[in-house]
């Protein structure tokens, strides 16, 4: 069994060759303000439709909200 | 016609006093949050009341039942968005939260929070000194929210950053300011601009941390918990101007005894004396 993939603390399991976008576009309604990390390094928005995530892989989608 | 009289008001011209952080002019001397509100109608309202054009968002996994977008909201208010890395307890965990601010919102500016624990919320200084120099090198402006503490609101100073944010009381405690003395010692020792940050409670708070030489205050919740966020918004936009004036004007030296403001010289006296006991009156 291959391991998991963590989107923001939620273990997924994915479809081969997913990508950062898919899984933007599956979660938010506009990737403006939204950004990610993949295992703990920020994944520049202009290279999201060619990063695939592995089993394994731990993704912090985040954007903003309320906040002091 | 009306025997009120109307006093002659002219407007004094001064000379400008841009709030300046990193070169950029940033405009209002009131930096507000955004945490607290009940909803974005009141959010906007209050933002509008208090004329910041810079306000705090905080960055946080998306969830996907939200529908409205703050960055929209600020954006359509001309509001520039100052990304927190609240809610970190390292250096580690704000410096990719920092990071991830800088890639959402294409802004290298960040206020930069690493608290010591969940009660207090007080700033861990030794985490946020290493996460300020990282910061720094990796060319961000950071504004720290920081302890009262003269000496680590210097040292945050000499790694970089471009502002230093002391509190005034634990942050959503509205205790106000706690010790107004480091408040000037922070103030007469730095080289970039003091924001007060955290504890305010209500506009003779925000008045106070300007008329002690702070260049500007951040406020989130003793407006977004007032009972009218946009009055006590209103009320603080109000209070920042008068204290910023009061400290451009010079205060008089605090003084033990009376000090009159009129003359004795000439005034009445119905023993017939030809003078006074000398001296002044009030």
């Amino acid at each position: 069994m291959t391991a998991a993939t963590t989107v923001n603390g939620d273990a997924c399991a994915l479809d081969p060759g997913t990508t950062v976008a898919d899984l933007v576009a599956e979660r938010c309604p506009s990737p403006r303000g939204v950004a990610v990390a993949v295992n703990g390094e920020v994944v520049p928005h202009s290279t999201w439709s060619r990063t695939e995530v592995a089993p394994g892989d731990v993704v912090e989608i985040v954007s903003a909200a309320a906040g002091g | 016609m009306s025997d009120v009289a109307t006093p002659a008001t002219h407007e004094v011209a001064h000379p400008p006093d841009p709030f300046t952080v990193a070169g950029t002019d940033v405009g209002s001397r009131l930096l507000l949050g955004t945490g607290g509100m009940t909803s974005p109608e009141s959010l906007s309202a209050a933002l509008v009341a208090s004329g910041t054009t810079l306000a705090t968002v905080a960055v946080r996994r998306v969830d996907p039942a939200t529908r409205h977008s703050l960055v929209d909201l600020l954006d359509g208010l001309g509001i520039r968005i100052l990304p927190n890395t609240a809610g970190c307890f390292t250096a580690t965990d704000a410096v990719l939260t920092a990071r991830l601010a800088r890639e959402a919102f294409a802004t290298d500016w960040v206020k930069l929070e690493v608290i010591a624990d969940d009660r207090t919320l007080l700033p861990d200084p030794v985490e946020l000194l290493a996460a300020a120099e990282q910061l720094v090198d990796d060319g961000f402006v950071v504004l720290p929210y920081c302890g009262d503490d003269p000496v680590v609101a210097q040292r945050l100073e000499q790694v970089g950053c471009a502002a230093v944010m002391p509190l005034g009381a634990p942050i959503g405690s509205g205790l106000g300011i706690r010790n107004p003395h480091n408040i000037e010692l922070i103030v007469e020792r730095a080289g970039v601009p003091v924001v007060l940050d955290a504890g305010i409670g209500t506009a003779s708070d925000a008045c106070l941390a300007m008329e002690l030489g702070c260049s500007a205050v951040l406020i989130a919740s003793a407006v977004t918990r007032a009972e009218d966020p946009a009055r006590m918004a209103g009320a603080m936009r109000d209070a920042v101007a008068a204290g910023r004036a009061a400290r451009l004007a010079g205060r008089i030296t605090r003084r033990f005894v009376a000090e009159a403001s009129s003359s004795f010289e000439g005034r009445i006296d119905s023993s017939g004396a030809a003078d006074g006991r000398g001296g002044a009156g009030g």
